[in-house]
């Protein structure tokens, strides 16, 4: 390939990958004010979902919900794309509540790929990187596999799962980054070259069947929400048509084929070797952990509007396709189920994050991030996630601006970069809401009020979408006032509502806020009990908002203490060329761990595992002493 | 920091048994030795292999006399305690020996160590972890074998045995918590909220033995606080005395061991009794009565037993009948003093304003005397001191953590029962277990994921 010539005077920031993070990254560092290359390996493959189609859930939710609160775009072409849309954890409390969409696929890619191509200083070029262009220390630009060279003044590597990728079905093992799509092996190597140090993992996805050869009769319906939210706060709320997924179960005769066939399972033949996640085992690895559950649930999602493939969430494996099919048909309602693709292991590098910088960005090379599965994560929304940082960075970077990082009571994006860059990873990085210790005020409900802000700064949001944020945390507080003096007088209807929800009666006036405390007291049906004309004058949005700032308020100033406390710490700053090696007070193993992560606060020092309290006290006191060596 | 320097101090525990130990490490710990230490058969104690005795005089380099007759042990870095070289010196002699043997290993070179020091090196060079740290500070500031025991047996993590069960039991109930607001759109069932309930009772009631046990803890490593009070003349220090004559066990004037105030243990049975404000008692009876009330109230307040003192062979008055509405009763003995003054006949004082049985004794004579330590000792423990079999907690600062983690347990409970959202109880839980880390030094998110996967089929 020979370059184009108008891309060979080079860009502020080149992103390498279209997938998820890279897509979020490039449109972060062009919005911002860089000019912007987008280098992928096919135009066709923008915005990808490999696996499968679904954004959000538990835990990713909240991270594309932040997403859509710095501005980015993952929750807005979610609402553009979805097929089904469903509120997850409804039963729980809303902390932990969490939107999940089914997406047509197909629709997803073109929709991102429309909003990439109409970003103005974004440009999009079909290319395969095979290094990175390095002098003094400093990124330069990418080369390609013909040799030609792009300049850069920062580079934002998002290559997911290519890096020396090799798929495994059954016995077979060939090279490749998806499946259809040869692996960047020269990128592997040459990274390592420049010293990054790479691991190796493993993913998989289930097999693809028609929709017209299954019987839906014998499954679960799953409808999907009756009134869908959206994740984004800013786009139109547009209703779509709702696509409805199946629930079926696995069986004593599934497992019987699993079992029988095990010996030519991955697991057993060894043919698959990187460490792959355990919160998502194949079906081979459920059936061997757990040989009592006598089934296991397989979900039937559609991948899109125009295309008769089903996704069985629950049956990856990698067996070889002959057995694949077996296992399917022997599941009840997959009786005469046709494959359409099979499902499969993919195996790939990735860099060791503790190599990074909170802002994403190499240690030792400046000016190249890495973002996405590179990292050892897994999911679209942690890519997404890092893309935005690390595009947020790319860019600051080339204006000469302070770095942009979010603390981990900031945002679940804080809390999956911190987990990153100071604990490493063993096994493909999900995120999970038990992960973040302040879950409480890591809210779906509240990231535009905790996010939204910072992203008007950085300058991804612009002052119309804002001030959509503004008004609405204003309205809040509004209504937070008017809640915590209105007094709701002891009337029937108050009382009958109270003992409804098992509340006990109020024999004299007391606040609505009082009275929200109280669990399973809810604002709507108080108000209109009490006579308070709130419905009319504040948004529902705002009315939940104010419910669960008040049901939650004990354990929000609880954390919020908890935070103070440890403010001090994270406020305590390691110099950069701080020597761990030096401080011979230090155990040998605490020394290594230190200069490994190079912590850059004592905050950050304190969660890297295997660094006691101990260390902690000692690593203060030199740095109080201004670090003797 | 002072991680390069070799250090030394005397680590018999006071007035235990006839051989002291005088210990050293650090990289120059096994020079020094050497230097001082003339051995019985020849040979170069910097060549002596790790691991090994050696008999031999620790001899004054200045007059080049022997200080004393000593058994040295040297060991090697990185197998020692501290990960260092040490260099541990058995002596015959009484604290006087020691002492000397001490300041001459500061004279060539070594510093005297702070207090738990060589626990530090061990800790900070990772040889031990923080319970078993802390339950070394425990060793050495033990005062009795009873005491003794139980930090040793802490020091063999029968504590953090304990408390790594209550915490894998929580992480338990946090897992089936979690793996329902995680996992929710899986196969997952939600929280048993019965079975959570039963769990985490039995874990509470687990916790509330561990803090139970701390009393016990305390009494075995610091001593039953104990107060002597009544109004001047009526014996005090005699009975102080009398008490102190044959059962006078340690009288620590270690600096910095554990405490500033020199104090008095009074060794009751295997009871140890530690006497609250004996300054006050020691110095005369004016002081006590200068101080007046106040003090002796905050005495009383700060105790776990009173002996309440009064004089038989003289009429009860104002201040007696004062004291008297002023003891907690459980927590008192009274002790009617000089009974040698009315021998055979009533006393003077009033025995029916008292509310309990009082003991008579003579402070003097001594009569009375083994009655009244078997009442103290019945009084305290039931009579014997529990063999520390089961854990006990003997550090204040676990203890505060165990207060802290069933404080969270019981807010989970109380959740439970108003039907609060799993979000919360699961923030609760966690709250108990991040306690209980801080003792044994884990942390939750790792192990709560184990917990998880293991637990539950995850995998969509």
């Amino acid at each position: 390939m020979i370059l184009p010539a108008s891309s060979s005077h080079g860009f502020d920031v080149v992103v390498v990958g279209g997938g998820h993070a890279g897509c979020e990254a490039a449109l972060a560092a062009a919005r911002i004010g860089c000019d912007t290359l987008l280098l992928t390996m096919s135009l066709e493959k923008i915005a990808l979902m490999p696996c499968n189609p679904a954004v959000g859930g538990v835990g990713k939710g909240q991270l594309t919900r932040e997403i859509d609160a710095l501005g980015g775009e993952q929750g807005r072409n979610t609402d553009r794309s979805y097929i089904q849309m469903k509120m997850l954890n409804t039963g729980k409390g809303p902390a932990v509540q969490a939107l999940r969409a089914q997406t047509s696929k197909k629709l997803y890619e073109d929709n991102m790929k429309r909003v990439l191509a109409a970003e103005p200083r974004l440009y999009l070029l079909e290319g395969n990187a095979a290094g990175i262009d390095v002098s003094r220390e400093t990124i330069a630009g990418v080369f390609l596999d013909d040799g030609s060279r792009i300049p850069a003044r920062a580079v934002v590597l998002a290559c997911g799962t290519f890096l020396r990728g090799v798929i495994v079905i059954g016995e077979q093992r060939f090279p490749a980054g998806r499946m259809g799509e040869p692996p960047s092996s020269r990128l592997s190597e040459n990274l390592e070259r420049w010293g990054i140090e790479l691991g190796r993992f493993q993913s998989a996805t289930p097999p693809r069947v028609d929709a017209r050869s299954i019987d839906t009769d014998k499954m679960t319906v799953d409808p999907g929400d009756p009134s869908p939210q959206h994740f984004s706060f800013f786009s139109a709320a547009t209703r779509r048509k709702q696509v409805p997924c199946y629930l079926t179960y696995t069986n004593e005769k599934t497992h019987e084929v699993i079992r029988e066939h095990l010996h030519l399972s991955p697991i057993r033949t060894g043919s698959v070797s990187g460490k792959g996640p355990r919160y998502c085992p194949s079906i081979d690895r459920k059936v061997i952990n757990f040989p009592d559950r006598d089934r296991h649930p397989v979900f039937i999602e559609p991948e899109g509007i125009r295309t008769r493939e089903l996704y069985l969430q629950g049956l990856t494996t990698s067996l070889p396709v002959w057995v694949q099919e077996k296992v399917v048909r022997a599941t009840p309602g997959l009786e005469s189920a046709r494959i359409m693709r099979p499902g499969y292991a993919v195996e790939y590098d990735f860099a060791l994050p503790s190599q990074l910088r909170p802002t994403l960005e190499v240690r030792d090379l400046s000016c190249l991030f890495l973002a996405g599965q590179i990292n050892g994560t897994s999911g679209y929304e942690e890519a997404a996630a890092q893309g935005i940082i690390a595009g947020i960075n790319a860019a600051r970077h080339c204006l000469g601006q302070e770095p942009f990082t979010l603390r981990r009571d900031q945002a679940y994006i804080g809390v999956l970069i911190d987990d990153l860059v100071t604990k490493g990873v063993d096994e493909p990085y999900r995120m999970f809401t038990s992960r973040a210790e302040y879950r409480l005020l890591l809210r779906h409900d509240n990231a535009h009020s905790r996010l939204s802000p910072l992203a008007h700064q950085v300058g991804l949001l612009d002052d119309a979408d804002y001030e959509k944020v503004v008004r609405h945390e204003s309205s809040l507080k509004d209504l937070l006032a008017e809640l915590g003096t209105a007094r709701v007088q002891p009337s029937p209807a108050v009382n009958d509502y109270l003992e409804s929800c098992g509340s006990s009666a109020i024999s004299s006036a007391v606040t609505a806020e009082k009275l929200l405390r109280r669990p399973h007291v809810s604002l709507d049906p108080l108000a209109r009990a009490a006579g308070l004309d709130i419905e009319e004058r504040f948004v529902p949005d705002v009315r939940r908002r104010a419910e669960i700032e008040l049901k939650y308020s004990g354990y929000i100033e609880r954390q919020r203490a908890d935070i103070e406390r440890r403010s001090r710490m994270e406020s305590i700053v390691i110099p950069e060329d701080f020597d761990f090696g030096a401080i011979s007070a230090l155990s040998i193993e605490s020394r290594d761990r230190l200069s490994r992560v190079r912590p850059a606060t004592i905050g950050q020092a304190s969660r890297i595992s295997g660094v006691t309290p101990a260390d902690i006290s000692i690593l203060s006191l030199y740095l109080e002493r201004k670090a003797p060596h | 920091m002072r991680a390069n320097e070799t250090i030394a101090a005397i680590s018999t525990p006071f007035g235990a048994g006839a051989i002291g130990i005088v210990r050293m490490t650090g990289p120059r710990a096994l020079d020094i030795c050497h230097r001082l230490f003339r051995p019985a058969g020849g040979g170069d104690l910097a060549d002596a292999p790790s691991h090994t005795l050696h008999y031999g005089h620790i001899v004054d380099p200045a007059t080049g006399e022997s200080v004393d007759e000593v058994l040295v042990a040297v060991m090697r870095a990185p197998a020692t305690y501290t990960r260092e070289d040490i260099a541990e010196i058995n002596c015959h002699g009484g604290p006087v020996a020691q002492r000397k043997i001490l300041s001459l290993l500061l004279d060539e070179g070594a510093v005297l160590a702070s207090p738990g020091e060589f626990t530090r090196r061990a800790f900070v060079n990772g040889r031990i972890d923080l319970v078993q740290a802390e339950s070394v500070a425990q060793v050495v500031s033990a005062r009795t074998e009873a005491g003794l025991r139980v930090a040793m047996a802490q020091l063999e993590g029968s504590l953090s045995r304990e408390i790594a069960a209550v915490r894998r039991s929580l992480l338990g109930v946090l897992a089936s918590l979690e793996a329902g607001i995680d996992f929710a759109d899986e196969d997952i069932d939600d929280v048993d909220r019965d079975d959570a309930g039963k769990r985490l009772q039995e874990q509470a009631g687990r916790l509330r033995e561990l803090i139970d046990s701390a009393f016990v803890g305390r009494v075995l490593s610091e001593g039953v606080r104990t107060a002597i009070v009544g109004k001047p003349n009526v014996g005090k220090s005699s009975l102080l005395n009398a008490l102190l004559m044959r059962e006078r066990a340690i009288v620590t004037e270690m600096p910095g061991t554990t405490r500033d105030t020199i104090e008095e243990i009074i060794n009751i049975e295997g009871v140890p009794l530690r006497l609250i404000d004996t300054a006050g008692l020691r110095n005369s009876e004016d002081a006590a009565e200068r101080a007046g009330i106040d003090r002796s109230r905050r005495a009383i307040r700060e105790a776990d037993l009173v002996l309440c003192l009064f004089d038989g062979s003289e009429r009860e008055d104002d201040h007696d009948r004062a004291l008297i509405n002023t003891v907690p009763a459980e927590r008192t003995i009274f002790v009617v003093n000089k009974s040698d003054l009315f021998r055979g006949r009533r006393p003077s004082f009033n025995l029916g304003l008292l509310p309990a049985e009082p003991v008579l004794v003579s402070a003097l004579t001594r009569q009375g005397l083994s009655e009244l330590k078997g009442l103290i000792a019945g009084r305290v423990l039931g009579g014997e001191i529990p063999a520390p079999a089961s854990p006990v907690v003997t550090h204040e600062r676990h203890k505060r953590l165990l207060e802290e983690a069933l404080a969270a347990v019981e807010r989970t409970l109380q959740g439970l029962r108003v039907g609060l959202g799993d979000e919360i109880l699961a923030e609760e839980v966690r709250a108990a277990i991040v306690s209980l880390g801080e003792i044994t030094g884990e942390e939750v998110v790792e192990d709560l994921l184990d917990t998880i996967f293991r637990q539950f089929c995850i995998g969509k």
